[in-house]
């Protein structure tokens, strides 16, 4: 154990909770998880800018056990 | 003729002393002691135990390959058909030192060997898969007990009577799945059990989910800008052409890949070669699934201090536990080496 911060974005969550992933972000799709490109450039993007921003949240926060980042 | 065994006790169980003992190397005495005598009784003509290994459990444990070459050299001598070590109930050092053993044993010698440890013992985890350990108490208490479930198994394995499961022998699962034809196909087997589960009655599966580590969270990162970010996949997404070769579904190997001169993934420098889900959107723009683009917008405009110049790609698909456990071991030492903070893991 490297003792790194690791931030998990899936967008099965159970799967990430039942493997240990600690700081989790849910993500948009299985086959997209970081961007809807179905809505257009932009919008994927700005999607993709949120969920980064979300995880980076999650790497900054003190946590004692698994933790959900959902918005 | 009856057949041959060798036994493996600790000096606790030689009778020679406890801790101020346990520092003695191993030693030979061509008979039955301690629970061995107990065996040989147990084995009535069958079998005979015709000497017994003993070895201190912190010399074992501080000198295991030495120990176990000088043990194994000591057993090899008798010509065994079998070596019974313990059992060692919950006793750490003695179950590592025993499983050890057994499983040198059977790798090195080509014969059985079996013992016995409770579930707890950390001996079990380590040494599970490569030799029959059965299910003992956690103190000498269940000697009594498990001394005649030994001496049975041993028989059963000396005569080569088929085996049923490890959960009819009282054995911990070695992960060794065999073959054979069923009465009932798996569809009423499965319907059944499912049956059985919204029943609320007891069921046993036929193929066990693997048990997961959980890992306490590591602390968070304390200065974002300063920080040194570092990108996984497992996702699937390797350099166009997937020139290490990773496999499609269950990955043996990961690829660590130069971004330092990329802003972006497109469809001609970077693909998707994920066997479990659709790769259109991915191979269209590989950021939705390994988000480069924006990860480099958030560090030119200093919402954390860099990126690190490598992303880490696998496939997780029907990937084995133990070779991920592997590639992140792996992945976690270099990153913590070159100084990475905090690692963003995007997973399909």
């Amino acid at each position: 154990m490297a003792g790194i911060p690791v931030v998990e974005i899936a967008t099965i969550v159970p799967i990430m909770l039942t493997v240990g992933a600690n700081r989790i972000v849910p993500g948009v799709a299985i086959p997209h998880p970081t961007g809807d490109p179905a809505k257009g450039p932009e919008e994927d993007k700005r999607v993709r800018r949120e969920l980064l921003e979300r995880a980076f949240k999650a790497l900054t926060t003190e946590i004692s056990e698994q933790t959900i980042f959902a918005n | 003729m009856a057949y041959r065994v060798v036994c493996y006790i600790n000096q606790f169980f030689a009778g020679m002393g406890g801790e101020d003992t346990a520092h003695v190397p191993p030693e030979f005495r061509p008979e039955a002691v301690g629970p061995a005598a107990q065996l040989d009784q147990l084995f009535g003509d069958e079998a005979t135990v015709v000497g017994t290994v003993i070895c201190g459990d912190s010399y074992y444990g501080e000198h295991l390959e030495e120990a176990q070459k000088a043990c194994l050299e000591l057993i090899a001598k008798e010509k065994p058909d079998l070596v019974i070590a313990g059992p060692a109930f919950n006793a750490g050092r003695y179950g590592v030192a025993c499983g050890d053993i057994a499983a040198g044993v059977t790798e090195e010698l080509g014969i059985p060997a079996i013992t016995g440890m409770f579930e707890e013992n950390p001996g079990v985890e380590m040494y599970r898969e490569k030799c029959y350990i059965l299910k003992a108490a956690d103190s000498a208490r269940g000697m009594r007990k498990s001394l005649p479930l030994m001496a049975a198994f041993a028989l059963k394995l000396l005569k080569k009577e088929p085996l049923g499961t490890a959960e009819e022998e009282n054995y911990f699962s070695r992960g060794i799945r065999k073959n054979f034809f069923h009465a009932e196909n798996g569809a009423v087997r499965g319907i059944r059990m499912l049956l059985q589960k919204i029943g609320r009655e007891p069921f046993t599966t036929e193929y066990e989910m693997p048990v997961f580590n959980k890992i306490p969270p590591a602390p968070p990162v304390k200065d974002l800008s300063k920080a040194t970010i570092a990108l996984c996949t497992s996702g699937g997404i390797v350099p166009f052409g997937n020139p290490d070769k990773i496999r499609v579904s269950s990955a043996e190997s990961y690829g660590v890949y130069d971004i330092s001169e990329l802003d972006n993934l497109n469809a001609s420098n970077y693909e998707s070669i994920h066997g479990g889900y659709d790769r259109v959107w991915a191979n269209e723009d590989p950021d939705v699934v390994l988000p480069l683009d924006v990860m480099r917008e958030m560090e030119k405009e200093g919402v954390f201090g860099k990126l690190y110049p490598k992303v880490f790609c696998t496939t997780g698909t029907g990937t084995a536990v133990a070779h991920a456990e592997r590639f992140g071991q792996e992945i976690g030492q270099q990153l913590k080496e070159a100084g990475v903070d905090a690692a963003i893991l995007t997973a399909t």
